[in-house]
């Protein structure tokens, strides 16, 4: 087992302040091309930064391929989150940050939704929710036939979860053994019509994954250091425990832009000329 | 190409054998099926690779998701249950999880069809051609007997990219001579003509052949081709009998709506519109009864579709 590692001081401020710029790289590509998701995008951005900042294993020397065999590989099933893998990659090297500015554009490789068969780094489509789990499964199935110790990191939303594919993928998961998965809900409780417990409730979200047969962690999704312990316990106890585990993470939809926060109509919309400026001032404030 | 071995052999039994052939020679071929393993014969696989096995159980959207995540892992995924739930249930996925990506999963649905027989509507597809042919990146074959069926494995297993085949419940008497047929994704002539095309797949082939004979009887001579990739269509075989018997009939264990009589249509009207005839199932859903009376129910013998076949060619 691994000692579990916190963050430096400098670490966090270097976090805080990229997730920060990567939130106004996000709300220029959706506003460039006034369509996007920001509200699903900026409550799970912390989640894929200090993911791919500091833990999932990656190949780091451009010349050599982000299909290197060895990698973690990290599936985001809410595709609509899009931005915020596009720039965290784009911010990682996987491609130029020039192409964010393509983001949903005719001819463009970051397709509104991810596609996987263009973009350097990301690993399956999504869009249809409640799919990635299941082609994590899979992707976990074939890691452990070729022995290879690589884990599969899966984000869902929590809306998603109403999407009956998600329970049969959990089945799987946890009948397979597949401790190489590592899942992460982005619980933000919100969905497009409104609150998701008011919409279809999905308490007790812990129990029913503990039911499935899963370990569970629950954390604060936006606490950089609670992440980051959160997924190097996961790592630690997948590595000793033949089950998968997911982390709940408590997240704010739009976080970081005030007049977005815990919006649910800021799920799909993008920003005014006006309303823009606004939030890349308070942005900018906070890096 | 033809044999006259008398041989009634099963499609299912012939994918499973070949399943476990194609396992042997190639480890990364891996098999999903979703607790139908006797019924499909993916079992045969299961016991002689379990560890590349994956029972998904009773959960088809599932099943297509992992099948795609081995498949974008670099295995060969093939997945098998009964047609109607592998087309419909998991619809959505074949869409976004396979055909989107162009990954590697073969889908093998076994019982399509009336001929699924006692069981009734629910688990006869009809639809399922209609389905699969509308998916960009999917291509769609069903065979007509065992010895088409083993070619028809042998060359999605070798052959990257998304695939459904469509295999049919009861055995079938054997049509071609092992020896000598080769699976090359073509429609092929099997009976030469000049008065009438009749193209075909799978179950309805051996009738068509039938049909042949008695319209020779009767002074015809009819052109039977059977057109077991109904995606991509072999566009120029359908299309140089058609320029020369000047009629085409379709028949076909589906409905008249999507399959191979919609993909024909599509093509004649675009480049020789004349006259055709679909014979199917007539959007209606299927219903319980032994298979073969299910056959004569719904027009799909020799003795129902040589009817059609004689006013088509009035037609002309």
């Amino acid at each position: 087992m691994s000692e579990i590692k916190q963050l430096n001081d400098t670490e966090l401020k270097e976090l805080t302040g990229l997730s920060y710029k990567l939130r106004e790289k996000c709300l220029t590509m959706i506003h460039n091309v006034q369509s996007g998701h920001p509200g699903g995008t900026f409550s799970a951005l912390d989640l894929i930064l200090v993911l791919y900042k500091k833990i999932i294993s990656q190949c780091n020397e451009w010349t050599c391929s982000p299909q290197w065999d060895k990698r973690d590989r990290f599936v985001l099933s809410k595709g609509h989150a899009s931005a915020g893998l596009y720039a965290v990659l784009a911010e990682c090297g996987y491609f130029c940050d020039d192409e964010l500015m393509s983001f949903r554009k005719l001819g463009a490789r970051l397709q509104g939704h991810p596609s996987c068969n263009c973009v350097p780094g990301v690993e399956i489509p999504a869009g249809s929710l409640g799919q990635g789990l299941s082609m994590a499964n899979g992707i976990a199935l074939s890691l452990k036939l070729d022995k290879n110790p690589a884990k599969v990191f899966v984000m869902m939303g929590d809306g998603e979860l109403q999407e009956g594919q998600v329970w049969e993928a959990a089945m799987s998961c946890a009948h397979y053994k597949l401790n190489n998965v590592i899942a992460v809900i982005d619980r933000n409780r919100l969905q497009i019509d409104g609150c998701t417990e008011d919409i279809k409730a999905l308490e007790p979200l812990a129990d029913k994954w503990r039911a499935f047969g899963w370990d569970v962690l629950s954390v604060n999704g936006h606490d950089f250091q609670q992440i980051y312990q959160a997924y190097q316990v996961a790592v630690n106890i997948t590595n000793e425990k033949n089950k998968p585990i997911i982390i709940i993470a408590d997240t704010i939809k739009g976080k970081g832009v005030s007049f977005m926060e815990n919006n649910a109509g800021w799920h799909g919309k993008a920003t005014k000329e006006e309303e823009f400026t606004k939030a890349v001032e308070e942005l900018r404030g906070k890096c | 190409m033809l044999t006259d071995n008398k041989i009634v052999s099963s499609l299912r039994q012939a994918y499973g054998e070949t399943l476990v052939q194609l396992g042997a020679e190639n480890k990364n071929i891996v098999v999903l099926d979703a607790d139908l393993a006797c019924s499909t014969q993916t079992i045969q696989f299961k016991k002689a690779f379990p560890e590349r096995f994956f029972n998904m159980g009773v959960a088809e959207q599932d099943a297509i998701g992992t099948a795609a995540g081995l498949a974008y892992s670099g295995k060969t995924a093939f997945f098998s249950t009964f047609a109607v739930f592998a087309s419909g249930r998991a619809w959505d996925q074949v869409r976004c999880s396979v055909a989107y990506p162009k990954f590697d999963v073969k889908i093998v649905a076994t019982h399509g069809g009336v001929t699924v027989g006692e069981d009734g509507a629910t688990h006869q597809a009809l639809e399922d051609i209609s389905l699969m042919r509308s998916l960009p990146n999917m291509k769609v074959i069903i065979p007509a007997d065992s010895v088409e069926t083993k070619a028809v494995i042998r060359y999605i297993a070798e052959n990257k990219g998304p695939y459904y085949v469509r295999l049919t419940r009861p055995a079938m008497p054997e049509i071609f001579d092992a020896k000598k047929y080769k699976f090359d994704m073509k429609a092929k002539v099997l009976v030469e003509g000049k008065d009438i095309t009749i193209a075909t797949y799978g179950e309805t082939v051996v009738e068509a052949l039938k049909c042949a004979e008695m319209l020779k009887e009767k002074g015809i001579s009819a052109e039977i081709i059977n057109v077991p990739v109904i995606k991509p269509l072999d566009e120029e075989t359908i299309l140089k009998s058609a320029r020369k018997t000047g009629a085409v009939l379709t028949v076909e264990n589906h409905s008249i709506i999507g399959g191979l009589g919609s993909a024909v249509c599509e093509l004649l009207a675009e480049n020789q519109p004349l006259p055709v005839k679909r014979v199917g199932v007539r959007d209606v859903f299927g219903q319980s009864g032994e298979y073969t009376e299910l056959m004569k129910k719904y027009g799909l013998v020799a003795e129902k579709f040589i009817e059609d076949a004689m006013q088509l060619i009035e037609k002309k």
